[in-house]
């Protein structure tokens, strides 16, 4: 007859071994080796078969009692390890998240553009779309056709860049968006509500408020009962969606070849909001842009009867407009494409 | 133009403020670019009478000088001008004036002798002529009067209009008048100056003082000479010298300025010959000969042609350019006696292409140019008569008077509903008499709802309806006109194309890459330098400069240009991108073609990478772009790395070029390093058809991977066998990876291996072993038999593989 086993001599050393275990992955084996299929605990329960019933049911609950307080014994142990572990770990993963980290760049719209998109995105609100053209334009889509006819001295308020392309000065870099015009009527009917922006070119020598390359955006709306008053309101309505509430617009009589009446157009002061300050020479108000009522020769010139409709265009430089915003006082700034520039807006 | 506020008193009796006159000039469309307070600090000068001059002792530039100011004691005054004598009367600066200039007067002494003032030159008084000597006045001024009373000098505000190319009447103090005596209301007359004796009927027959022959009335349509003797050239009154100053215009003689100054009040340029230098005492007006020149009155000879105008004397020698500058010939000088005026009206379009053709403006040519009044020229020769009847001039007999073709100014009907249809007013008949009468329009009821407007000839630009609908706008005020908002009844909105273009910039800024904005000039050193054809671009037939007389053919030169910049200044390895148009000679020349080819074009260039960069950067815009087909075809294009560039090839045909530029361009621009390049035709990329946008079923059941390497030829590009592979595999491969390349001693010369993750899946099964092997053996055979490959090695793949094909 073996000897009846001593549970608790059994767990005590067990117990001791559980308390020393110096890592989850030691305890795993000790696991194993003091409560697995091998281990002592599992021969004496083993043995237990051996013993008569009256004995066998106390060494049992003795036995199993002994089993109990060792698997607690681990699980805590395995608990108190694991989380010490953890804490270690986390301390070699820390990391100071002030120091420089892996560069991942994002670049920049050009400040044109930027202001181009949100003039455009303005103007959808107000129901127009947005139409463009070609750059290198014929002599009768610059002029001609906008009411310029050759020799007509007001051609002298546009010093234009001719190409050397079919006939002498034939072919010219459009000097404003306005060629877009004709072309848009000539290929669709009323009503018209569309944006030109693009960029235009004339003979400037470059300096602070010059260069011979710009961008402007141009509005035409054509459609039957169009007033000067739609005019004046749009333009006002258009200021204060743009610019914000408070910004208001007004008319000053002017003069273009291919509007009439014609009108300069000013805006509320975007330095002193209207107070009057050294930029607007105290006026209150900062001129944006030309406009006027589409003169009745350059509906001719496409084909659209002026009595049966009317209609409107203004068109202003959006360079000028961002410096304006942004209090860029030299113009060549926008041509530098040093990344010092770009990267600021 | 530059307008005296005093000017415009003599016409009409304004007594606003300068802030309101301004306001209302504004407002009238007359831009008020600034306005100049002059004439201000003469209120310490005073007129002294020079009693004695005296030398002091050790001096030899200055003397004493003692003056009656009026008071009861003499002043002393040291003066190092020598141009007056005693009893002279000159203007003294009393202690304690603060000159025009901002010069502060002071008693002090010098070389011992005391000097209680200044004595003045005209510059320092503000006046015109100089700092030669001491401003000498006129006999009978009281010593010890204010200068400026004595003078007619007061203070007086200067307005500097901005004046439109359409109103010529306004490039006169009279005519801008005009316009503020309609908008205020006031009283307006011009000046009537005596006309002594009636104009002759000239037809250049009639016996006269000077005969007049217009050989072209249809460029002359009036031509007005008035001989004018006795005259004794000299300076002119201070007052008319300073009236000119203050407009702007220099003073030359009393003749040449009383030219111009009843072109500045009037608006009509006359011009004064010497008729002692005029050959044949006639004028004479015809078209120039072919060869024929002259000096006008800069001392520049200049050669015309037979599309200028020119006035010629007697003799039918050319003096002067008609309308736009006259001749040095007959040139008034000191000696000039007797004097023929010229005042005519000429062909406004004539006058522009002559000026424009000799590049030559001058004040006349600017008013003739736009349209003068042929009837104010009667006026405008009264008026230099009595200008200078204080110089002894007498006018010999009346002005010789030739008329020849003159605009038509029909009448224009005017339908008062149809200015409220254009303006969105109310005005009624009434309401707009009044406010096209005063500016010299006339109407008249025609008619129910209809008024017959009589045009002024000073108005050419007004001939039609909408003319005056727009005079009636600015009589009555922009501001005053009610505004409205249209509603527009589309749904506004960007293309397909715009809304492309925005996500592409979004998609590059997205990778880093900053948006430049170059040039459109260029030069054909730049286009050279980038291994571009000049030859190729677009001529400026008048550039800026040489430099840029090209149109750019490709993004190229300023993209370069801007990483070179940005190099020089150390800010490191700039990304950039630009979208802008490129303009080529149209290769299939037909040369009929109304204008050149033009791109709209989209570059990236990377500075410190290589090809591969690029075309990292073309697969994230062809897929934010949803490109469906396109292949890179190995080619070798201008500018690009020869061995490192490639043709992106869609379905249409070639959308543009990816890679890396030509070493020797970037040594030629001084960029360091490598720059990676992709250059694209906006129009054609986004024009070509693009991914399917119907819904793919993610499928459900599991996806096998295998790993083929591959042996395959250097000149094989990687790309054919990855189609090759796809294809082969057809809809059950739904990833391949490229994962390594391998060039080296495991594989054969000029060969290298390539190795991908293949991803099987079928979207209605479990793909079966059987099913994987039978793909497995499909491709590698397909890829062996069409690219000489080898397979090198086959595994289960354990790679991540990007979902969908590619």
């Amino acid at each position: 007859m073996s000897a009846r086993p001593d549970p608790e001599a059994l767990v005590a050393g067990a117990l001791d071994r559980v308390a020393a275990a110096d890592g989850t992955e030691e305890l795993r084996m000790l696991e194993a080796e003091l409560a697995g299929k091998r281990s002592p605990l599992a021969a004496a329960k083993a043995a237990l078969a051996g013993l008569e019933a009256g004995e066998r049911r106390a060494a049992g609950m003795a036995l199993n009692d002994a089993r109990r307080r060792l698997e607690e014994a681990m699980e805590s142990r395995r608990r108190e390890l694991e989380s010490s572990e953890r804490q270690a770990r986390l301390a070699t993963e820390r990391l100071d998240l002030t120091e420089a980290v892996p560069a991942r760049r994002r670049g920049h719209l050009h400040l044109v553009t930027q202001a181009r998109d949100r003039l455009e995105d303005t103007f959808i609100g107000m129901g127009y779309t947005v139409a463009e053209g070609p750059e290198a334009e014929t002599d009768w889509y610059n002029f001609e056709a906008l009411n310029f006819p050759a020799g007509h001295p007001a051609r002298a308020m546009y010093d234009t860049f001719y190409l050397e392309w079919g006939p002498p000065e034939s072919t010219l870099l459009r000097t404003h968006t306005s060629p877009v015009q004709v072309r848009v009527m000539e290929r669709s009917e009323p009503p018209i509500y569309v944006v030109v922006p693009g960029r235009c070119y004339r003979v400037d020598t470059p300096d602070a408020s010059h260069l011979p390359v710009f961008h402007q955006i141009e509005g035409l709306v054509v459609d039957r009962g169009i007033t000067f008053g739609a005019l004046a309101g749009t333009l006002d309505a258009f200021t204060e969606a743009y610019f914000g509430p408070g910004f208001r617009s007004r008319l000053r009589p002017s003069y273009f070849p291919f509007t009439e009446p014609s009108a300069e157009f000013d805006i509320t002061c975007v330095f002193c909001k209207g107070e009057g300050c050294r930029t607007c020479a105290r006026t209150g108000w900062l001129e944006l842009g030309g406009c006027g009522m589409v003169h009745p020769n350059v509906f001719r010139a496409v084909g659209y009867d002026p009595e049966v409709w009317s209609g409107f265009a203004f068109g202003f430089g959006i360079d000028r407009l961002v410096m304006m915003r942004h209090g860029i006082d030299d113009i060549r700034e926008l041509i530098t494409n040093d990344v010092r520039f770009l990267r600021q807006f | 133009m530059r307008v005296p506020l005093s000017w415009l008193r003599d016409f009409t009796p304004l007594d606003l403020r300068v802030e309101e006159v301004a306001a209302t000039l504004d407002d009238l469309g007359l831009a008020v670019e600034s306005v100049e307070r002059v004439g201000e600090g003469l209120d310490g000068v005073v007129v002294v009478r020079v009693l004695e001059i005296a030398a002091i002792p050790g001096a030899d530039r200055i003397r004493a000088v003692r003056v009656d100011a009026g008071g009861p004691e003499a002043v002393p005054v040291v003066c190092g001008a020598w141009n007056f004598a005693e009893g002279d009367l000159v203007p003294l600066a009393t202690v304690g004036t603060v000159l025009p200039g901002g010069m502060q007067i002071g008693a002090r002494r010098m070389k011992g002798a005391p000097s209680e003032g200044m004595l003045c030159a005209p510059d320092e008084l503000g006046l015109p002529g100089g700092h030669d000597g001491i401003l000498v006045l006129a006999p009978g001024l009281v010593p010890g009067s204010p200068v400026a009373e004595a003078l007619g000098l007061g203070p007086d505000t200067v307005l500097e209009l901005e004046v439109n190319a359409n109103r010529p009447d306004a490039m006169s103090v009279a005519g801008v008048a005009r316009d503020l005596a309609a908008r205020l209301g006031l009283p307006f007359a011009l000046p009537e100056p005596a006309r002594s004796h009636p104009p002759s009927t000239g037809d250049g027959l009639a016996p006269g003082p000077v005969s007049v022959e217009v050989e072209d009335p249809e460029r002359c349509g009036r031509f007005v000479a008035q001989v004018v003797a006795g005259i004794t050239v000299g300076p002119s009154p201070p007052w008319l010298a300073q009236r000119l100053a203050r407009a702007g215009m220099r003073a030359i003689n009393n003749v040449v300025d009383a030219s111009n100054y009843v072109m500045l009040e009037l608006g009509q340029p006359t011009h004064p010959y010497d008729l002692a230098r005029l050959p044949g005492r006639g004028l004479r007006v015809r078209r120039a000969r072919p060869g024929e020149s002259l000096v006008t009155l800069d001392g520049v000879s200049r050669a015309v042609g037979d599309d200028d105008l020119l006035i010629c004397d007697g003799e039918d020698q050319p003096a002067g350019i008609a309308g736009v500058m006259g001749g040095a010939s007959a040139e008034i000088d000191e000696a000039t006696t007797e004097v023929v005026l010229e005042a005519a009206w000429f062909d406004p379009l004539s006058v522009a292409r002559t000026s424009r053709r000799l590049k030559l403006r001058s004040e006349a040519s600017a008013r003739f140019e736009k349209g003068c009044d042929w009837t104010v020229i009667d006026r405008a020769v009264a008026r230099f008569c009595e200008l200078l009847a204080p110089a002894g001039a007498e006018p010999v007999g009346g002005p010789v008077d030739v008329v020849g073709l003159v605009p038509d100014r029909r009448p224009v009907c005017l339908r008062v509903a149809r200015v409220g249809e254009l303006l969105g007013t109310s005005l009624g008949a009434e309401e707009i008499a009044g406010l096209l009468d005063p500016l010299g329009f006339t109407t008249a009821p025609a008619g129910e709802g209809v008024l017959e407007v009589a045009l002024p000839p000073w108005r050419l630009d007004s001939t039609g309806e909408i003319d005056l609908v727009e005079e009636i706008a600015r009589l009555y005020g922009y501001r005053r006109i009610p505004a409205s908002v249209p509603r527009s009844p589309l749904t506004g909105g960007l293309t397909a194309r715009q809304r492309d273009r925005r996500t592409a910039r979004q998609i590059l800024v997205g990778a880093g890459a900053d948006e430049a904005w170059c040039a459109t000039f260029v030069g054909e050193a730049d286009l050279s330098r980038c291994g571009l054809d000049p030859a190729e671009a677009v001529v400026v037939a008048n550039p800026l400069v040489a430099e840029q007389s090209r149109l750019r053919t490709s993004l190229l030169p300023g993209l370069l240009g801007a990483i070179a910049h940005n190099q020089r200044n150390r800010l490191g390895e700039v990304s950039l991108f630009e979208v802008g148009h490129t303009f080529r000679r149209r290769r299939s020349s037909t040369p009929d073609e109304e204008l050149p080819d033009e791109v709209e074009a989209l570059a990236y260039a990377a500075a410190g990478a290589d090809a591969t960069d690029a075309v990292a950067v073309w697969h994230l815009l062809a897929e934010g772009l949803a490109v469906a087909d396109w292949r890179l075809e190995a080619t070798a294009a201008p500018g690009l790395h020869p061995t490192r560039g490639a043709t992106l090839v869609g379905d249409e045909g070639a959308v543009g070029v990816v890679g890396e530029v030509d070493p020797d361009v970037l040594a030629a621009h001084g960029i360091a390093g490598r720059v990676a390049w992709l250059e694209l035709d906006l129009a054609r990329l986004l024009a070509a058809p693009r991914g399917p946008d119907a819904y793919r079923p993610v499928s459900r059941f599991p996806s096998s991977d295998i790993d083929l390497a591959f042996e395959v030829d250097e000149t094989t590009p990687a790309a054919e066998v990855e189609a090759t592979l796809r294809r082969a595999g057809g809809p059950l491969v739904v990833g391949l990876a490229l994962f390594d390349v391998y060039r080296g001693d495991q594989v054969g010369a000029g060969r290298r291996s390539l190795a991908w993750t293949v991803r099987f899946q079928a979207p209605d099964r479990t793909l079966t072993d059987d099913d994987v092997a039978a793909a497995r053996h499909r491709l590698v055979a397909e890829v062996e038999r069409r690219h000489g490959a080898t397979l090198r090695s086959s595994a289960a793949g354990g790679r991540e593989v990007p979902a969908g094909p590619s």
